[in-house]
């Protein structure tokens, strides 16, 4: 067994402390079983004045149209569509953590997949309202749907992006909640096993589902888990590669690329990463959980922000030089022009969106840095920032002017109701995680459990015998020679 | 209903479980369940266990929504109401690509999970016993059924014998794993009489 559980010391330990299994499982389930804090109360009322400030701008908006954004004739899609690629955006990083990262054997991933899963789900809710509101008629909403109907039938265009991104935005949403809800099940069980309070018994005795620990059920959990990791990895390349086929399959300059989904794709990794930081910055600290979200866990991430902004860079470089060399006029203008071109309408927006993504991460090649708290936190918001600015920048600026200067488009800002509804998804994102770290273990007990010997503080330490020991001394200590089989 | 007979010993090591296990099985008793508060690789195939076909029942689904989408697809775009998009063949497939690996995706997530809910059969309200609430926690807890010809101080004495603490006899209806919560179930770590 020992054998088994052995990793070399070169790796630092990712849970700190002094901790035993039911250590673990005190400390995780602790600001659960706690009342809720002055805190939360606060962040929990200001998310839920912002998801009110959105669900008016949503009324407004259904009762008398998408008039009352200030999308015009060229610009058919502004901040609607901005916001909805920007928070399914966000939503990426989850699953990479919880499952790329699970089929890479990244031991680290256990302290945050649980919170960053979570992210995911709310991230994608909030996506999914944008699209659906935009239709206007949101009462014909189901008709994007291939259900047998009076017109014909009629069936929906089956070779059209915005159809696969229906299917590819609700697949990504049932697989990430069954994939986040069916690893949550040992966790509510032990949030069950210790409940003193009767509504708590009764909530998480229906939550857990039953759940006991049986080894045959850990078997089979253990096959789901790493199935659904293996399904979920491509499928989460697949959602933002669709959702860049919603720009990439049209004839628009500067959408018209072959670039767009592997560019998508980083540049989602990219923002959700940055903002699962915030979140665990802050939840880390008001929770408690510093010991399992160590500097170790930021510092990993930060490293892959670093990664991720730096190929989100060479796109940019790589779709500004195809533009000049594909000789193209319409593209190079819409590049040079209405991008490149600070004194432009919209250039502001292009460099806005270089410095965030591209200069600011760069600080995080320094080790220093990247285990600087507060840098991290406020480089996470300006990473968001910059993010939500390239998909401005890909839509307006893209469709502000069109082929014919006769129709180029009127200087384009939101009104009150189109920057309503964006608060509004903030709190209905804020309104579900402050919910979610309330009554759910933002931290996968059963995980941190299984890797506990291998990479907790107290038992690396017990490692160091191993580590001054030859082959031949190590071998005989631990390998067992077992007769019977 | 019927009534079995366990004997429970609960265990705070996992290098202890593993030899223990091994020596459970070996004097011939029939281990009911290890319920541990988290997976164990190996802890399986030491109890002799088969492997799950899990696998085998998400690829079959995933297969079923491959051929759901292609299929229903072709129909509808080629059979039951042909619609000319730009001059393309109404017969596309590259552009169906996206929506089967979709619909693959979906079938096999959903179906695997529902799968697994039937069989470790759990669902909301379910209520089931794993002979102490701790084994959520930081105990792996054996349960050894006790049989006809098992003698229960042995098995107690065994247990005990190979490195379990608080070990105890403890009684169960048949088809307790289907109770529900309500008055009539018996609730973690009670004891009931024997019929």
């Amino acid at each position: 067994m020992s054998l088994l559980r052995y990793e070399s010391q070169v790796r630092p330990p990712i849970v700190d402390g002094s901790k035993d299994y039911h250590q673990v499982t005190e400390d995780i389930c602790a600001p659960v079983e706690a009342k809720p804090t002055k805190a939360w109360w606060i962040g929990f009322i200001i998310s839920v004045a912002l998801l009110l400030f959105g669900v008016v701008s949503i009324v407004v908006e259904v009762i008398y149209g998408t008039g009352q954004w200030n999308l015009n004739k060229t610009i058919g899609w502004g901040w609607d569509i901005t916001n909805f690629v920007w928070w399914v955006g966000i939503g990426h990083a989850g699953t990479l953590i919880s499952a790329i990262l699970l089929l890479f054997r990244q031991g680290w991933r256990t302290g945050v997949n649980r919170a960053a899963e979570a992210m995911t789900i709310f991230a994608v809710m909030c996506a999914g309202q944008f699209p659906i509101w935009h239709m206007g008629r949101v009462w014909d909403a189901f008709f994007v749907l291939p259900y047998p109907n009076t017109r014909g039938p009629l069936w929906v265009n089956f070779n059209s992006p915005l159809l696969w991104d229906v299917f590819a935005i609700s697949t990504y949403f049932t697989v990430s909640l069954l994939f986040w809800y069916s690893g949550l099940l040992p966790d509510l069980a032990t949030l069950r096993d210790r409940a003193k309070l009767k509504w708590r018994k009764m909530f998480y005795g229906l939550a857990a589902f039953g759940w006991t620990g049986s080894t045959k059920h850990w078997q089979r959990h253990e096959a789901l888990s790493l199935v659904l990791a293996g399904l979920s990895t491509p499928l989460v390349l697949s959602v933002h590669t669709i959702v860049s086929f919603d720009f990439a399959t049209s004839v628009i300059p500067g959408w018209h690329t072959t670039i767009f989904p592997p560019y998508f794709v980083a540049g989602a990794v990219f923002s959700g990463f940055a903002m699962v930081q915030t979140l665990l910055l802050i939840t880390r600290k008001v929770l408690g959980l510093k010991d399992y979200i160590t500097i170790e866990h930021i510092e990993v991430m930060n490293k892959v922000i670093v990664l991720t902004g730096s190929i989100v860079g060479i796109a940019y470089l790589t779709e500004l030089f195809m533009a000049w060399y594909s000789h193209v006029g319409y593209e190079w203008f819409a590049f040079k022009e209405n991008r490149v071109n600070l004194s432009s309408p919209y250039g502001w927006s292009y460099w806005i969106m270089m410095g965030c993504n591209v200069l600011s991460p760069q600080v995080f090649w320094s080790k220093k840095l990247r285990r600087n708290l507060l840098l991290t936190f406020f480089m996470s918001i300006l990473v968001n920032i910059g993010m939500w600015f390239e998909r401005f920048v890909i839509i307006v600026t893209s469709l502000y002017r069109d082929y014919l200067p006769s129709s180029w488009s009127t200087y384009y800002t939101p009104t009150i109701w189109e920057i309503g509804f964006y608060m509004g998804t903030f709190g209905l994102f804020f309104v579900c995680y402050f919910l979610f770290s309330k009554f759910f273990p933002v931290i996968a007990i059963a995980e941190i459990k299984h890797i506990l010997k291998k990479n907790g503080d107290n038992w690396k330490e017990g490692y160091n015998k191993e580590e001054g020991q030859n082959y031949d001394e190590f071998a005989h200590d631990n390998v067992h020679h077992d007769d019977h089989h | 209903m019927g009534v079995k007979k366990f004997v429970v010993g609960n265990f705070y090591d996992e290098n202890v479980l593993f030899p223990a296990v091994k020596k459970v099985r070996r004097a011939g008793y029939k281990i009911h369940d290890v319920f541990t508060p988290f997976p164990i690789h190996g802890l399986d195939k030491a109890m002799g266990l088969k492997d799950t076909s899990l696998h085998v029942a998400g690829f079959i689904y995933g297969i079923t929504g491959t051929t759901t989408a292609v299929s229903f697809i072709t129909w509808a775009l080629t059979i039951d109401w042909q619609v000319n998009f730009g001059g393309k063949p109404f017969f596309s497939l590259p552009a169906w690509i996206p929506i089967t690996f979709e619909l693959t995706v979906l079938f096999a997530a959903v179906g695997m999970v529902l799968t697994f809910c039937w069989l470790c059969q759990l669902a909301p309200f379910i209520k089931k016993d794993h002979f102490n609430p701790r084994s959520t926690d930081d105990t792996f807890v054996m349960a050894i059924e006790c049989t006809d010809k098992t003698n229960e101080a042995d098995a107690v004495a065994f247990l005990n014998s190979v490195g379990a603490t608080e070990v105890s006899v403890q009684y169960r209806e048949t088809g307790w794993w289907l109770g529900r919560y309500d008055q009539d179930t018996v609730k973690y770590g009670k004891k009931i009489e024997a019929a």
